[in-house]
């Protein structure tokens, strides 16, 4: 009589028995250190929350409700951070404004206008602006960039000076390293990750829908109006945000060109400051109650971002997955 | 002389023909229980003279040289990559999409050479439409799909394009079903409903000739017949050229048919689409001439 | 059938007239000026950075020791502090985030399929790309720092936190693209599901895996606002990354960039254009391993 001895394609050759059920160590231990490290994810953005407003605590407690308010003068132990928060909205505005239209032009001209070969060589170029530090945007900032614009600023502040509204925008007090300088080049350091992804999304259209378009007589930009734009506007909004999240938390650059000046001013070319900003620059002399609340603006950054950043993303995952599933 | 159509709206003409005012038809479509024995052939409206189309370096299609008459419905049958639809595509300069597409051969379109100097592809597709294997209504209500095409032609009265989209929406039998409901979504309609809308949205801009690939193909038979009677009851008002993978279909819709079928270049290992035979669809079914065509329509109905 | 009286005029098939062929165009040639317009500001960095710092690089400057006061001129002294910081510190924390990026990658994609954790952490990964690298500096101070002082170790951990989540997506995209195929061959021969992914999924993936580890090294080698808190600049060679104060390119470049002395900013050129140079260069290679031995990411 024959038996059939079955085998467990599980369980490596050569181990004691054929109906050796328990897995071998090795391939258990494996499991479980990915899972770890798939975990820490999850824990360092806990830890980040936790340990950041421990440190932060003091702020809380010494102001209050008053954090929000326009009020800071470390020297005197008033730290109402408005200003900043003022600050790293407006430069963010500044840098979604210029940067979104630029971005999406280059993102269908990628996808629409330019022959496949061309294509590379185009995301090359846009890339190299990702790779270029944040510092050296700074350096190339504050010291060549900002003195150049504040030429240029005056002449503006000159032209619109006595004219309502423009005044109020564009008027003195102009500073080279300004609000306007900082959201310029945080502008220029968004744009390859709003292209990217905005490619990534125009690209999902399907092409029979562009066939349509063209079928019925369009022209190359009416096709993009009719058929691209309603399939990707959803898509293009998850990018912008994240570019939004980016031009928010950007440290370095900003920095060193938003000019380290405290202020809430209609102004776009007066010097000014944001979050990220103070707490680089300010660091480092900081102590007690000014550091905590330093800690604490970069408790508040992480919450904006981090919202910012869900809601960017789960618009992109609903996009990409209904174009998978629907 | 020519008879301007009864319309108020005055851009979208086709200078090319005039019909006399058909009243819209009965809802019972016809069938065609046999093949028409005589056809006169009308107007030219398309003619290819010894054709070839190219990707790139690849002949996709040779040798291709037939004419399609007005009001007639012209069917192209014939195995999967023969070409049929590289060639339909050809007739509204849609290959242009596909980088490295040319044609070698003279297409004439009512006289004028497709391919010349100085022709517009958007003029030319906007008289002569095309509507695709998969239905694709664009992500807009209804009434913004049918009066897409006339928007970008330029008309914005309400009262104009309300007009048009009505005429068209009746045109390709769908305005029944959907009139209460035109600022709804087009992508909440059937494979059927959605395949009429896109037929009304071709139908809108007043095309001379609707060019159709493979329409039915992603239908249920049910869904079929009513295209197939809609295209009866457009004939008369337009020139249709449709692909089709089914023969019955040919046989019950078209007044000619053109069957092609594969040269297998066993060097290169390439395919290349041929223009095998063309004539009055009866005559393909009943009596063809050339022994690849009888292979193919007793083949498949055996 | 209804008579048809058909006119034999030829059609007019020429360009659609005015406005809708100028509007075409008009938008076209937005597009390529916003390319053109983002070309100008990357064009006069590069630019900048090699006419300014190209002067000041020399053996000496890359090698030298200590990094001078901020009023001397450029060529005294070197930058060897920042250039060994920088190595050793971003050594020190590829190797710390690389395997356990790969790690996490290999566990959403071979181990986690569709359950709510796997899910959830891919989810929460991509969204750490977004946390502000300040906020990492901060948390590696105030988890770190605060008992164990400065080091070269502590801002390779807050360059961990940053390259971790990037090294994740990246390899995590790598990995899906390795066909089923493979991996059912494998089973096939009765390999546990450890062996047929370290022996034969991820050799398959390792090209793009590695080009996208590279990127975020490059990433991580330029940031500044993390080591802000976690290293506190000095201006001597620091050898022991794991304890004492140390220096890198970034920070020295961030520190001389508010200097009025031109010495302090010729340094601060030389620095950037070294740094721009190593990030460069690691994009490159990057590009060039996704070229060679990248077998399934095209």
């Amino acid at each position: 009589m024959s038996t059939i001895t079955r085998v467990d394609p599980a369980v490596p050759a050569g181990s004691t028995g054929p109906l050796e059920h328990r897995r071998p160590l090795g391939d258990r231990a494996f499991q479980i250190l990915a899972l770890g490290a798939g975990l820490l994810v999850l824990v360092i953005l806990v830890l980040i929350a936790v340990t950041t407003s421990q440190q932060a605590a003091p702020w809380f407690s010494a102001e209050g409700w008053k954090i929000f308010t326009y009020n800071w003068n470390p020297a005197a132990n008033q730290f109402g951070a408005l200003a900043f928060i003022f600050g790293t909205a407006l430069t963010a505005l500044i840098a979604i404004v210029i940067a979104v239209p630029l971005s999406l032009g280059i993102a269908l001209l990628l996808t629409e206008v330019v022959p496949y070969r061309w294509a590379r060589p185009i995301v090359y170029v846009v890339d190299l602006l990702a790779v270029v530090p944040s510092v050296v945007w700074g350096l190339w900032g504050i010291l060549v960039f900002a003195p150049w614009l504040q030429h240029i600023y005056t002449d503006i502040a000159s032209g619109v000076s006595g004219i309502p509204v423009l005044d109020a925008l564009f008027g003195q007090p102009v500073s080279g390293a300004s609000f306007f300088t900082a959201g310029l080049i945080l502008a220029v350091m968004i744009t390859p990750i709003v292209t990217s992804l905005s490619r990534e999304v125009i690209a999902t259209v399907p092409t029979i829908d562009k066939e349509g378009a063209y079928a019925l007589g369009a022209t190359r930009w009416e096709m993009i109006t009719g058929a691209v734009w309603p399939h990707s506007q959803g898509g293009v909004v998850g990018a912008v945000l994240l570019g939004l999240g980016r031009a928010m938390g950007e440290t370095i650059a900003a920095a060193l060109v938003i000019g380290s000046s405290p202020t809430i001013t209609s102004h776009l070319f007066a010097p000014g400051y944001n979050m990220p900003a103070v707490i680089a620059n300010q660091f480092g002399e900081a102590s007690g109650t000014f550091r905590a609340a330093l800690m604490g603006l970069g408790v508040l950054l992480f919450i904006f971002t981090i919202i910012i950043n869900v809601i960017a993303r789960g618009i992109v995952e609903r996009n990409a997955r209904r174009k998978r599933g629907a | 002389m020519e008879q301007p159509e009864q319309e108020t709206v005055t851009n979208l003409q086709r200078p090319e023909t005039a019909t006399q005012e058909v009243p819209l038809p009965e809802p019972a479509g016809l069938r065609r229980p046999e093949l028409q024995q005589d056809i006169t052939p009308g107007e030219h409206v398309f003619e290819t003279d010894k054709i070839s189309i190219y990707y790139d370096s690849f002949r996709a299609v040779t040798d291709v040289s037939l004419t399609v008459y007005q009001n007639e419905i012209t069917a192209f049958i014939g195995p999967s990559g023969c070409g049929k639809t590289t060639v339909l595509r050809t007739l509204n300069r849609m290959n242009d999409l596909v980088p490295g597409a040319r044609v070698e051969g003279d297409v004439r379109y009512r006289g004028a050479a497709l391919y010349g100097p100085g022709v517009s592809a958007i003029a030319v597709r906007r008289r002569i439409g095309m509507v695709f294997q998969k239905p694709n209504p664009f992500p807009k209500s209804i009434y913004d799909n049918v009066a897409y095409g006339p928007r970008i032609n330029g008309i914005h009265k309400k009262h104009e394009l309300d007009e048009i989209v009505e005429r068209s929406l009746r045109r390709a039998a769908l305005w029944d079903e959907v009139k209460d409901r035109l600022s709804k979504s087009g992508l909440g309609l059937s494979g059927g409903q959605a395949q009429r809308l896109c037929i009304a949205r071709t139908l809108a801009v007043e095309p001379d000739v609707v060019l159709m690939d493979e329409p039915c193909s992603a239908l249920d038979p049910i869904a079929t017949g009513r295209i197939e009677d809609l295209m009866h009851e457009i004939k008369s008002r337009y020139t249709i050229v449709i692909v089709t993978h089914n023969m019955q279909q040919a046989t019950r819709v078209s007044d000619r048919t053109a069957f092609y079928s594969v040269l297998r270049d066993e060097k290169s290992d390439t395919r290349t689409g041929v223009l095998v035979e063309y004539g009055r669809t009866q005559q393909i079914f009943e009596d063809p001439q050339d022994s690849r065509t009888q292979a193919y329509v007793t083949g498949r109905m055996g | 059938m209804a008579a048809v009286t058909a006119e034999t005029r030829q059609p007019d098939l020429g360009e659609p007239k005015g406005w809708r062929r100028t509007k075409n165009r008009v938008m076209t040639a937005l597009m390529i000026i916003a390319f053109v317009l983002v070309l100008i500001p990357l064009g006069f960095v590069l630019f900048t950075v090699i006419a300014k710092g190209a002067s000041v690089i020399s053996w000496q400057f890359l090698t030298g020791s200590p990094i001078p006061p901020i009023v001397l001129p450029a060529d005294v002294g070197g930058m060897w502090p920042a250039v060994l910081g920088t190595i050793e510190i971003t050594a020190l924390a590829t190797v710390m985030a690389v395997p356990l990026g790969i790690l996490g990658a290999i566990y959403l994609n071979e181990y986690g399929g569709r359950n709510w954790l796997a899910a959830l952490i891919g989810f929460m990964s991509d969204v750490m790309t977004g946390v502000p690298s300040v906020v990492m500096g901060l948390f590696i101070f105030s988890i770190w720092v605060l008992h164990f002082g400065f080091s070269g170790l502590a801002g390779a951990f807050a360059l961990a936190c940053l390259m971790l989540p990037i090294v994740i997506r990246s390899s995590y995209e790598m990995l899906r693209l390795v066909p089923d195929s493979l991996r059912e061959g494998s089973y096939a021969l009765g390999a546990t599901k450890a062996r047929v992914t370290a022996t034969v999924v991820l050799p398959a993936a390792i090209g793009g895996i590695v080009s996208g580890a590279l990127l975020a090294v490059a990433r991580a080698a330029g940031e500044t606002a993390p080591l802000l808190f976690t290293i506190l600049t000095v201006t001597t060679a620091n050898p022991n990354v794991f304890s004492g104060a140390n220096t890198s390119l970034p920070s020295q470049i961030f520190s001389n960039a508010n200097q009025p002395y031109p010495g302090a900013q010729d340094r601060g050129w030389g620095a950037a254009l070294t740094l721009i140079a190593i990030c460069f260069i690691l994009m490159i290679v990057a590009r060039l391993v996704t070229a060679r031995f990248s077998r399934y990411s095209r």
